[in-house]
């Protein structure tokens, strides 16, 4: 058999022999190429819905590869320097729940920073395992949670021996990386392992002068999820492994929660994407830099908005800054950064990744045209010119050092009831509450609610920020823990 | 072998026009530029595959997007156009004396280059010594502008493609800007005919109404743009187009003009019944 390249996309391929052969249809899915289901096939088009298909021998099986998913996935590893990749289907949560399950058992402690996406927390809930929580370094101008620092990791190993794992959140959001290298360092020197949710960091493996990954910082696992800027079909992703883990029992532990009927349309994604990326990526992230720094100056010129990069770099928490993200402070104006997102969509037709209380996130990548983020620009210098105003009376502070008492999951699934949030302040929350996006929590099952946490609950609520997490959908009531 | 260029005004709508010769098949950055000799319309200038312009009837559109803000406020004297890089806006301009200064921004420096070599009699002004070319987008050329234009002229392609940007809100938001306290602002506002350009014509106008207390809406019959039949927007901050025309003042001027009087720059702003329902015009 010949050796597979990067030139090669073995799904891709497959698929397109299928389609070639004309097979008849008698399995699912029901829609048989799209003739079942006429206005689905007239909107996403004939040859997508042809290739919405069910696993079957020449398309191998997403839970059971030996074929072209396994060819895909090994193509995969060898382009991201990884010892296995596991694609995924269930979304990059899907990921970081199979990493910390594969390492992790009830009462299990995990060393993990507490500005997790909320996947991390509810794995917790899940397999109920104990976090040991390190506070993130935090920048007190623009807001914003930073990397763990190297100091403190090392004192949640030092009192924390038996801890399985240590969790990494690289990059942020916002771009800002840890120092991996040197965590990775320390967690192996204490037999423990390295798990990177590097959900905004498929770039960092294909373009030049970037932050280092996941893999090659030595890192045993990395949740990749390579839809957000590497090109694939939205809810694909990858889950990449290193030489210290038993990829046979992660991919049992994958199949404990991701369905059994994946979708060809993303899994065909994940295989091209990693061709393009392989074949194109350093061209393509290089754009994607130009055209980044391009935005970033000429934000800057407009006066009041801080774009930031690489300045914020301090060989610690900000041990590195990934310059593809565009995030940009807008408090000076007199607007929270949700306020400018919301403006941008309602006034000026442009949709950015988010706005929190302090900052909006534009996704930059090569697809942009400079058409658009000429636009972009000088949205940005109207909405200045015409809404900006006086500060006074912001809330300054984004990150809130949390007051654990519980584990995520004895408060979760311990007795509970549910009180106005009025009344609830100095009870355990029961639940999580954020913002999504980003979807870091503001509150974690097990954590105290202090007058800080709702202080913030209501400033996100009054600037019109999407809270979600709790049963109650409108976020006037809460789940305590109660008896205690 | 009959040679026929043919433009889709819309789906189930075509337009023809008998073509003696393409002479000019060129692609820029930003768009497909072709410049075609036909029987009845004389050179013609298309890009991405849409007519800019005739010989034979550009003088329509030409006079209807100068002369109108220039006989509401004759003693311009700094005038910014965006778009336009065939120079028919130009040619206009300067005949006007008063004009001392003239800033075109053109995204494609290609145009004006063909335009300059095929169309001569269109872009003829180019290099007049009170023009000043800046290859650049027009959303970032204006940002940086304050209170400096006595008139912006937006000679924009349509609202796909390069010119998208030019139809925004936070392009005439910075138009307003950049205009002094007495300052108009007039743009090509597509056609309220087909419902291809209705929902970006809507969009713009009302984007501009936003800005400017007055926004009043005009029209001209091209016949070689789609449905033959199309907007101008004027916009100012002090001037209405009709009670402050200066009729007199700029009859004394004795242009002569093959489209423009002053009677017809009254009649345009009189619009049918179903343009005003579209526009929720006042």
């Amino acid at each position: 058999m010949k050796r597979l390249s990067q030139e090669n996309a073995p799904i891709y391929e497959a698929l397109k022999a299928y389609k070639e052969n004309r097979i008849v249809r008698f399995d699912v899915p029901g829609h048989k190429g799209g003739r079942g289901n006429k206005e689905l096939t007239d909107f996403l088009g004939k040859d997508c819905l042809m290739v919405d298909v069910n696993s079957m021998k020449p398309l191998d099986n997403l839970s059971h590869p030996v074929s072209v998913i396994k060819d895909a996935e090994d193509l995969a590893a060898e382009a991201f320097g990884a010892e296995k990749a596991f694609f995924i289907v269930n979304g990059t949560t899907a990921a970081v729940q199979a990493m910390i399950m594969a390492v992790c058992k009830a009462q299990d402690k995990i060393i993990i920073p507490r500005n997790v996406h909320k996947s991390a927390i509810n794995a917790l809930i899940l397999c109920g395992a104990i976090p040991v929580y390190v506070n993130p370094g935090v920048d007190k101008d623009l807001g914003i949670p930073l990397g763990m620092a190297v100091k403190d990791v090392k004192e949640a190993i030092e009192k924390n021996k038996d801890a399985k794992a240590v969790f990494v959140n690289n990059p942020t959001y916002y771009g800002i990386c840890s120092n991996l290298k040197e965590i990775v360092k320390i967690a192996h020197e204490n037999n423990m392992l390295v798990l990177v949710d590097e959900a905004h960091g498929t770039h960092f493996y294909f373009g030049e002068d970037m932050p280092i990954s996941a893999m090659e910082a030595g890192a045993d696992m990395a949740a990749v999820s390579v839809h957000k800027t590497g090109g694939s079909l939205t809810q694909s992703s990858i889950l990449l492994c290193g030489k210290n883990v038993n990829a046979d029992y992660v991919r049992q532990i994958i199949n404990l929660t991701q369905t059994t009927s994946a979708s060809y349309l993303l899994l065909v994604s994940l295989d091209l994407a990693r061709k393009n990326l392989s074949l194109n990526g350093k061209e393509i992230f290089k754009r994607t830099v130009e055209i980044a720094n391009y935005a970033r100056e000429e934000i800057n010129k407009i006066g009041g908005y801080k774009a930031f990069s690489k300045e914020l770099i301090n060989g610690d928490t900000v041990y590195d800054f990934d310059i593809t993200k565009l995030s940009i402070y807008t408090r000076d104006i007199g607007l929270a950064g949700i306020e400018v997102y919301d403006i941008l969509r309602d006034e000026y037709d442009i949709q950015i990744e988010f706005g929190d209380i302090g900052n909006i996130l534009a996704i930059i990548s090569a697809g942009d045209s400079m058409l658009d983020i000429e636009r972009l620009i000088s949205s940005l210098s109207e909405i200045k010119r015409l809404y900006s105003k006086d500060k006074a009376g912001m809330l300054e502070s984004e990150y809130i050092t949390p007051e654990v008492v519980l584990t995520p999951r004895e408060a979760f699934y311990g007795r509970k009831k549910s009180v106005p949030l009025d009344n609830s302040l100095g009870e355990i929350s029961a639940e999580i509450v954020m913002a999504y996006p980003p979807g870091i929590p503001i509150l974690s099952p097990g954590e105290r609610i202090t007058k800080d946490v709702l202080d913030y609950i209501y400033y996100a609520k009054e600037k019109g920020s999407l809270l979600t997490g709790p049963e109650d959908m409108a976020i006037e009531r809460i789940n305590i823990v109660e008896g205690l | 072998m009959e040679l026929w260029y043919t433009e889709e005004h819309t789906e189930n709508v075509r337009f023809c026009i008998k073509i003696k010769d393409v002479l000019y098949n060129g692609k820029s950055p930003y768009q497909k530029i072709e410049i075609l000799d036909s029987v009845e319309f004389g050179k013609i200038l298309t890009l991405d595959g849409l007519i800019m312009l005739t010989e034979k009837d550009e003088f329509i559109y030409h006079d209807m997007i100068v002369h109108i803000p220039m006989a509401v406020k004759p003693n311009i004297r700094k005038v910014l156009v965006i778009g336009g890089g065939d120079g028919g806006t130009i040619r206009e301009l300067t005949r006007y004396k008063t004009i001392e200064k003239i800033h075109l921004v053109e995204i494609d420096k290609l145009v004006v280059d063909v335009c300059k070599e095929y169309l001569p009699e269109t872009a003829s002004k180019l290099d007049e010594a009170r023009v000043e070319l800046y290859f650049e987008n027009g959303l970032k050329f204006i940002r940086s502008q304050e209170d400096e234009y006595d008139l912006i002229i937006v000679d924009s392609t349509d609202p796909f493609g390069p010119g998208e940007g030019l139809f925004t809100r936070e392009f005439y938001g910075n138009c307003y800007k950049a205009l002094k306290e007495d300052g108009i602002m007039v743009n090509q506002l597509e056609s309220p005919y087909y419902s291809l350009y209705i929902s970006s014509m809507k969009k713009a106008y009302r984007n501009i109404k936003e800005f400017f207390p007055i926004a009043k809406v005009y029209q001209a019959h091209i016949p070689t743009y789609p449905s033959g039949y199309w907007l101008f927007g004027f916009a100012s901050k002090k001037y209405h187009p009709i009670d402050h025309l200066k009729e007199e003042e700029w009859n004394r001027l004795s242009l002569k003009t093959k489209y423009y009087n002053t009677e017809l720059h009254k009649g345009a702003f009189a619009l049918p019944n179903y343009v005003k329902e579209l526009l929720e015009y006042e």
